[in-house]
């Protein structure tokens, strides 16, 4: 089967992982910007970073025929700094219409303090000035439900902001009501020990149905699963659901969100049925 | 499938994450400072964590997330003195 991992960190991975998803069925990935394990120390530095993202990661998983898009933003956990933020900030709008930039993100909160509150309102100005589509980090463990709620509390506040474009990430059991009932995407994040497992998001798929849900490995530099959505696809046909309404989930629903960004150039692959018959 | 049909499925990983979990708490309960554990709040939220999951509903992972989850203030934006 088909499927696109909307939030791998593949900068952060080798190329053998690209060979993995390829062999998977990976055909497109979706890579935001975020924290690289340590605090960069200048805007050019994110520069820098924001150039890997955009023509490295592309060139590279183009290797593997994998199509790559991404995001750009400073995160959340060095938002903190808000002098060095602002500078990254105004620096954006020269990456926006290159091809394969989807929107900014993954923008959010960390430990939920001001400075991030005050980060995230500025690039969720920038998102609206720019009609650029949103991707949200939402804080792990005990800060998720708090920031979670901080987080809408922030966009729903802002009538510039149109919930169906914007994806609320790393949503969990007690945060995923919120975002969807909402109006907006959420993300459900397959990660070890953190967040979620295969079997958890197919709970939630069972509670709340597909509308406006994917899931993502978020696989990155720390002990992670780039193998993840493939786990889930297997567990999804292990507790009954047919191909169509998988191939929703890990394929249909990240094209319908993404394509809602003016730089989405996707190109399907061909379908099982349109291939040579002689061969 | 059916709850008997889960149950059959699952059992043995279920009996073995709450093993897995009993020698955890049997670890911490034999170490040195053990009677300081009640004292500390995240062995508190592990209890109350495990009384959810013995109560007959369906919505205990939700609400184990909220038993290890910070609280929200809705006047967040107001600086606390």
């Amino acid at each position: 089967m088909y499927y696109i991992d909307p939030h791998i960190h593949m900068v952060s991975r080798i190329t053998d992982d690209y060979a993995r998803l390829a062999r998977a069925g990976c055909v497109a990935v979706s890579e935001p910007a975020f924290w690289a394990g340590f605090d960069r120390g200048s805007a050019d530095g994110f520069a820098d970073y924001f150039r890997m993202l955009i023509d490295v990661e592309r060139r590279r998983a183009a290797d593997y025929q994998i199509q790559h898009f991404c995001w750009l933003c400073i995160n959340a956990k060095e938002a903190e700094n808000v002098t060095l933020a602002r500078e990254v900030i105004a620096r954006i709008p020269e990456y926006l219409d290159r091809p394969g930039v989807l929107g900014i993100g993954e923008i959010g909160l960390n430990k939920n303090t001001p400075n991030e509150t005050t980060i995230f309102e500025e690039q969720v100005d920038l998102a609206a000035a720019t009609n650029e589509l949103i991707l949200v980090h939402t804080p792990h463990l005990v800060d998720k439900y708090r920031g979670t709620r901080m987080i809408l509390d922030i966009l729903t506040g802002d009538s510039r902001i149109d919930p169906r474009r914007v994806l609320i990430d790393h949503v969990e059991e007690h945060t995923i009501r919120l975002a969807l009932e909402a109006g907006f995407w959420v993300g459900i994040t397959l990660y070890p020990t953190t967040k979620c497992t295969p079997d958890r998001a197919v709970d939630m798929i069972d509670i709340y149905g597909p509308d406006r849900v994917c899931v993502n490995s978020a696989g990155d530099w720390g002990p992670s699963n780039p193998m993840a959505v493939p786990d889930f696809i297997r567990r999804m046909r292990a507790r009954g659901y047919d191909e169509s309404a998988i191939r929703r989930i890990v394929y249909d629903n990240p094209i319908r969100f993404f394509e809602q960004s003016r730089r989405w150039d996707f190109t399907p692959p061909l379908p099982v049925e349109a291939r040579d018959p002689q061969r | 499938m059916t709850a008997e049909q889960i149950l059959e499925t699952e059992f043995l990983g279920v009996r073995h994450r709450l093993l897995d979990l009993a020698a955890s708490l049997d670890r911490a309960g034999r170490a040195e400072g053990a009677e300081a554990l009640h004292a500390d709040a995240r062995w508190s939220s592990i209890k109350d964590a495990l009384v959810v999951l013995t109560e007959d509903r369906t919505d205990r992972a939700e609400r184990v997330q909220m038993l290890f989850s910070d609280p929200y203030r809705s006047d967040w934006r107001t600086p606390r003195s």
